[in-house]
């Protein structure tokens, strides 16, 4: 079966191009406005969307995607209602891979069987639970993959050599290179750095690579656009919609625009890169 | 599971974890990627540490004269004859330095991290005895000393915090989430994962990612060695009892652990029932929880129905934790420990009953343990040796039994 996620880094790949991929945590900062974002994100330049699931516990997050999940949360966010937001997304678009990326205690009490499946129902192409690492995955990675979902597993820079081939061992999709050893949205990446741990990633796989945690601006996606398949911003992403709110934490008629405006810089960024590089 | 079978088939309760960490369902590794690579060299560092003679020599060295141990067992006379039944017997964790039994895991995990060169050491507190511990270690080994804390705890237990700040260490108030202990080692393994390289993350109980559980529990174990040989000493047998109070659960696993496999012994462990356990605001994870996947390991916690963790309550801010470490979770499971409960209340007048009976203030943790000592002793027979862990002394506490009191007068004017 070609998925979503495969088809989409198949047509970057023939364009010649990285693609973007945006974070935002699903009801964040309530269910409408999170959803009229989500419809929004691929007109804007999103080529694939992690939509977060949020936890009361984010252990691996910073303070804005922290901030993010605690407004879902506190405005109702549930995980069903966060497969619900997925299928109203996919009824209007077949094409844009969605992962859901979280925590592993939500999945493992919906249980695991029964949030694969109503996922693969809801139209999720790939999970990355972060608090999962291979060594404990036999218990949601095979039913997954059975279902049709990707395990996108995250490489970090303490990924040594000899535990590399472990960790892509059974991931799918793409890998996720976490470009810096920290949370997400703090420290800058390096970019050279990055670009030495990328190549040796590629060594080992033919799987297109997506690098994350600390990308902000427009300069750092075009110039990871040259090391990788896709660019990850998350905590920018949720900091704009942060700054767009009123006094009491609610959306205003601001929020899509100053998020939804933020994506399209990025991609024009990672546009412009590209034909650049062609020249 | 695999583990219950196979540790049951050797006929043994003290064979886990598997070489995964995992007890049973419970403990694993459930961690960022980012973080696997260390938990794995920390687990060879510490099997390497085990087996290397002279690491148990001279931790032994430091136990005796820095941390003043072997600590008493005290037969409590007085608490017996007002009970009615069993001999009571305080194990006296709280004449450690420091004031409690969190030393006693510190040290070992201060002499592991100097062996592995590791130069910044960070840990959490929640009721700051762990942290008091740690900063002192640092201080006696000149390692510099990051103390996570939520800022509700640093509120409420002002003197440790003083306590920590004159030891040199830098105090760390955490504001995320529901500002507790929980949220405090959610920060300190931010900061570890942001600090790969040269810091030692401390961890204070018997929880977390394999292989701090079983890890805490070793260091810990010298509290149930020495228990044995005093009561070996006193009465020319093993105790019939052990009690503890449990919120990550280190003082009991130390208590308990040495004795699992002695057929003829009861155990408890006492969860915080904060209002009551019907109320929904307690920290008893095993009576009211569930399992579930936080902070490195599968255990049991309290959570909503959709898998969001919730906050914790007791009087005592070392049980204000929403889960419980996992061998205690698969103790339960397999029936070996009994699990029961104290309120707020009944741990206030237990530590009021031990101050004026026996002359020691017990900090609010092990208050939990003697509330149900109080029941249980008296249902048993003269010659019944029960034995219950004092974890740690009350000076800490002394603020918030006032301010309990004050309010419990004023509410029945």
């Amino acid at each position: 079966m070609v998925t979503r996620i495969d088809k989409t880094f198949a047509a970057l790949k023939r364009q010649g191009r990285a693609g973007l991929v945006t974070f935002i945590t699903a009801g964040d900062p309530d269910y409408d406005t999170s959803l009229a974002m989500l419809k929004g994100l691929p007109a804007a330049g999103a080529t694939v969307i992690e939509l977060g699931m949020p936890f009361s516990d984010p252990m691996a997050d910073g303070p804005a995607i922290q901030a993010s999940s605690q407004r879902a949360l506190r405005a109702g966010q549930t995980m069903k209602k966060t497969l619900s937001m997925v299928r109203e997304f996919r009824a209007e678009d077949d094409t844009t891979p969605i992962v859901l990326m979280g925590y592993y205690n939500p999945i493992y009490v919906y249980p695991v069987d029964r949030f694969i499946a109503d996922a693969v129902d809801a139209g999720v192409d790939g999970l990355i639970v972060v608090d999962v690492p291979p060594e404990e995955d036999e218990e949601l990675r095979p039913a997954a993959n059975a279902g049709g979902l990707d395990v996108i597993r995250l490489a970090t820079p303490t990924t040594d050599a000899k535990r590399l081939p472990a960790v892509l061992a059974n991931t799918s999709g793409f890998v996720y290179y976490v470009s810096i050893a920290g949370i997400t949205g703090t420290a800058a990446p390096d970019i050279a750095a990055v670009g030495a741990h990328v190549g040796r990633i590629k060594a080992h796989t033919d799987l297109p690579i997506a690098v994350g945690f600390g990308v902000k601006t427009e300069q750092q996606v075009s110039e990871l656009a040259g090391i990788a398949e896709g660019v990850v911003v998350g905590s920018a992403l949720v900091s704009a919609i942060a700054e767009s709110l009123d006094a009491g934490g609610k959306a205003t008629a601001k929020t899509k625009p100053h998020l939804l405006g933020l994506v399209e810089r990025l991609s024009a960024a990672l546009r412009h890169e590209a034909e650049a590089a062609a020249v | 599971m695999s583990t219950v079978t196979n540790t049951r088939a050797q006929n043994t309760y003290r064979g886990g974890p598997d070489e995964n960490g995992h007890f049973g369902l419970f403990g694993g590794r459930f961690v960022a990627e980012t973080l696997m690579p260390l938990i794995l060299d920390l687990e060879q560092a510490y099997t390497d540490a085990k087996a290397d003679p002279s690491f148990q020599t001279e931790m032994d060295g430091h136990l005796a004269t820095y941390v003043g141990r072997p600590s008493p067992l005290y037969f409590a006379e007085r608490l017996t004859e007002h009970c009615g039944g069993a001999k009571i017997y305080f194990k006296r964790e709280e004449l450690n330095h420091t004031g409690a039994h969190k030393v006693n895991n510190v040290l070992g995990q201060i002499m592991l991290a100097l062996r592995m060169g590791k130069t910044r050491i960070i840990a959490e507190t929640g009721a700051g005895m762990h942290g008091v511990a740690t900063a002192t270690l640092c201080a006696k080994f000149g390692l510099p000393c990051i103390i996570y804390m939520g800022s509700v705890d640093v509120a409420r237990q002002k003197p440790n915090v003083l306590r920590m700040k004159i030891l040199g260490a830098e105090i760390r108030a955490v504001e995320s989430g529901s500002k507790t202990l929980k949220d405090a080692m959610n920060e300190a393994l931010r900061d570890w994962v942001a600090n790969v390289h040269d810091t030692f993350y401390c961890i204070g109980t018997v929880a977390g990612p394999h292989p701090y559980p079983a890890m805490v529990r070793d260091f810990q174990s010298v509290i149930g060695r020495e228990t044995r040989e005093q009561m070996l000493a006193a009465e020319g047998r093993l105790p019939d009892s052990l009690i503890a109070c449990i919120g990550g659960g280190s003082n009991a696993m130390g208590l308990f652990h040495p004795f699992l496999d002695e057929p003829g012994i009861e155990i408890y462990g006492v969860e915080a029932a904060g209002h009551g356990l019907d109320s929904g605001q307690h920290a008893a994870s095993i009576a009211g929880g569930r399992p579930g996947v936080l902070h490195g390991n599968r255990t049991y916690l309290l959570m909503d129905e959709d898998g969001q963790i919730e906050e914790a309550h007791s009087i005592s801010a070392g049980l204000d934790y929403p889960g419980i470490g996992p061998e205690h979770a698969w103790l339960n499971d397999v029936g070996r420990v009994e699990f029961l409960s104290a309120t707020d209340d009944e741990a206030v007048a237990a530590f009021q009953l031990c101050s004026k009976l026996e002359g020691i203030i017990p900090a609010l943790e092990p208050a939990h343990a003697l509330a149900r000592v109080i029941d249980i002793a008296a249902k048993k027979p003269k010659d019944h040796l029960m034995v219950v862990n004092v974890s740690g002394r009350g000076d800490k506490d002394l603020d918030s039994v006032a301010s309990y009191l004050d309010a419990q007068t004023r509410g029945a004017n």
